[in-house]
């Protein structure tokens, strides 16, 4: 599903650059449901951000489902997000003066469906995510987990062949951040490929496979058992 | 642009950002209602001044007979001069090119009575031709015509407030007057925009005054209007050899500055022009100056609406918006608040304009306008440059990564 090979990424500060990501190698089926781990300063919040084309690497190839990604502009980059990538970010990112239904159906808006299949099929992912009854309401009236669960229903609303989560439980507490691992182990089991971002040892344990980062190259890359997050609850 | 889609997402996003669109409203509306109402006063401003200056005919030649001052051909200085009816029969023979109009005139005051009212009010006597000289505007009947000059007829053309005066409600025409002790018959009433002295006036045919003054054939005054075409320099060419021609005639003293008096409109005419388009340029100015603080203004609360939204843009561009459709809305949403918005102000202009209107005349203000055409110019050119001003900032919002704009806070 995803393959990339010695991809290099630096940032200029000032003069100086930073060399943040060193030359990463992998790949991932199918299926999949990959922690990405690393300390702050690791490169693993780059790499999802390229992996999602909100940022562009300096070098080496990037294939998503046998389409290569590069020479990217504006505009087919969004085309690509909306087709192939669904984002779930540690702050959320509702438009905060939309309800829960019409962020989980902006996607499906930029993808031309017209409203009223939007709205369906809007309503059947907050469904599933179990906030059906919550749909009408904005994100200030609703608690942290639920605009995460809002804001998942929304990444999965376009079918992306992949979803992209940066620390979705970063700013959770741990029941919570259990309940939302548990939905994303559900979305897994549905065969949806997932790679989420983290520096908790206990989130990263939920998932089926680890890479380790540390200053910009893989260190680890394993395949785990899987802690079912409903163990915790 | 027409798809219902795309509207309903952005009525949505305009009812649900109620400040920012009150803003940026509000800005449009305010810069074309204060443009409206400043462009109406200048322009009030402008028609009193009209009215004080350009009441009579401009292209008019005003002819007095003097004294004179030097001895010539044999006669005496200190000459009483006369203008006859037949000066007025020689200048319409001798100046044919030159002359429009022309129409002696002779005034008098008279004690006139109408049943029970009476009252003192001046009469002119003049030919048909002084109607356009002092710009009269018939209210009903008629003006004087030729035939009341040639049988002497005993008619009168009354003034409004005359006819207020003496007739109350009554219909004046057919009645008739008395006026220093003969009978007139009003044939006429007539409005004159120079103020409440004009409109009490009467006039007659100065045959009828001539025969009423023992059948002299003496006129006090001459009054010659020529084509406009002539122009200024036309005009004090006429003028000069009109004088030439006179002082021949009745065997003047060519350096003598006196004997005969001639007054030209046409020199008070330049001036007051190049008055009016001083005036002119202060209106235009200040609607310039308005104009352009709105402009400003517009600017201004677009570059701060995208500042806003850049975060939410950022979000948008994330779940697949192109840059294409960022700008797309943006525009789309500026362009439609700033439209209906100025609209409504360009109607709550004119409406304030049109109810002020009648309460300013004691500041010299009369009835101040704003012509359509200036107005909805306005109204465009401010939308315009909404829609530039909120494109910059829109194309840059929409060309920054996504990740730059979700880290904005």
């Amino acid at each position: 599903m995803i393959s990339i090979k010695d991809l290099h990424k630096s940032y200029s500060i000032g003069n100086s650059s930073l060399h943040v990501l060193k030359g990463i190698n992998f790949e991932v089926e199918k299926g999949e449901l990959v922690a990405i781990m690393g300390s702050s300063g690791s490169g693993k919040s780059t790499l999802l951000n390229i992996l999602g084309m909100l940022d562009v690497a300096d070098e080496g190839d990037y294939i998503l489902d046998q389409v290569p990604i590069k020479n990217l502009n504006e505009t087919k980059a969004a085309k690509y997000r909306n087709q192939f990538l669904g984002f779930v970010f540690q702050s959320f990112n509702l438009i905060n003066y939309k309800t829960a239904l019409e962020n989980v159906s902006l996607p499906l808006y930029y993808q031309g469906i017209k409203r009223k299949e939007r709205q369906e099929i809007a309503m059947d992912y907050l469904d599933k995510v179990g906030l059906k009854e919550w749909s009408t309401h904005l994100p200030s009236e609703l608690s942290g987990g639920q605009k995460q669960r809002v804001a998942i229903a929304r990444a999965l609303a376009s079918k992306p062949k992949v979803l992209l989560a940066d620390e979705p439980t970063g700013a959770l507490d741990s029941t919570t951040s259990y309940e939302v691992m548990d939905l994303i182990q559900k979305i897994n089991e549905e065969g949806n490929t997932i790679l989420v971002v983290t520096h908790e040892e206990d989130i990263a344990q939920m998932c089926k496979r680890i890479v380790r980062l540390k200053d910009g190259v893989i260190i680890e890359d394993k395949k785990i058992n899987q802690v079912l997050a409903t163990s915790h609850v | 642009m027409f798809s219902r889609d795309r509207w309903s997402e952005i009525f949505e996003t305009i009812s649900k950002n109620k400040l920012r669109t009150f803003l940026s409203g509000f800005t449009v509306a305010l810069g074309i209602f204060i443009f409206i109402i400043l462009f109406g006063l200048g322009n009030g401003l402008k028609n009193t001044f009209q009215e004080f200056f350009l009441d009579d005919a401009s292209n008019a030649i005003f002819l007095y007979p003097g004294r004179t001052s030097m001895p010539f051909k044999g006669f005496k200085a200190n000459r009483r001069i006369e203008f006859k009816n037949d000066d007025l029969e020689d200048i319409k023979q001798n100046f044919t090119l030159f002359t429009e109009y022309i129409t002696p005139r002779i005034s008098r005051s008279a004690l006139t009575k109408y049943k029970n009212e009476s009252n003192t009010y001046s009469t002119r006597a003049v030919a048909p031709g002084h109607q356009f000289v002092e710009k009269t505007i018939i209210m009903k009947g008629r003006y004087l015509n030729q035939t009341d000059i040639d049988e002497r007829r005993k008619s009168a053309v009354i003034g409004r407030l005359v006819a207020k005066d003496l007739f109350k409600d009554e219909d004046p025409i057919g009645k008739y007057i008395d006026v220093g002790s003969s009978a007139f018959k009003v044939i006429g009433v007539f409005q004159d925009e120079g103020g409440d002295n004009e409109e009490r006036n009467i006039y007659i045919p100065y045959t009828t005054r001539q025969l009423l003054e023992k059948s002299t054939d003496r006129v006090d005054q001459i009054v010659v209007t020529f084509p406009k075409e002539l122009g200024h320099a036309g005009a004090v060419a006429f003028e000069t050899s009109l004088k030439k021609y006179f002082k021949d005639k009745k065997s003047i003293d060519p350096r003598d500055p006196n004997g005969i008096y001639i007054q030209n409109l046409t020199d008070d005419l330049k001036r007051s022009q190049q008055f009016a388009v001083v005036l002119q340029l202060i209106v235009s100015i200040v609607g310039l100056g308005t104009l352009i603080a709105g402009i400003i203004g517009i600017s201004n609360i677009m570059v701060f609406v995208v500042k806003e939204r850049t975060k939410e843009l950022g979000i948008r561009k994330a779940i697949g918006a192109t840059p294409k459709s960022v700008i797309q809305m943006i525009l789309q949403e500026s362009i439609f608040i700033t439209t209906l918005s100025g609209y409504l102000g360009l109607f709550l202009g004119i409406v304030v304009l049109k109810n002020i209107g009648l309460r300013l005349e004691d500041y010299f203000i009369k009835n101040p306008f704003i012509d359509m055409g200036t107005a909805i110019a306005a109204t465009v050119i401010l939308i315009v440059f909404g829609a530039i001003a909120g494109y910059i900032p829109a194309k840059r919002a929409a060309r920054i990564k996504p990740i730059v704009a979700l880290r904005d806070e």
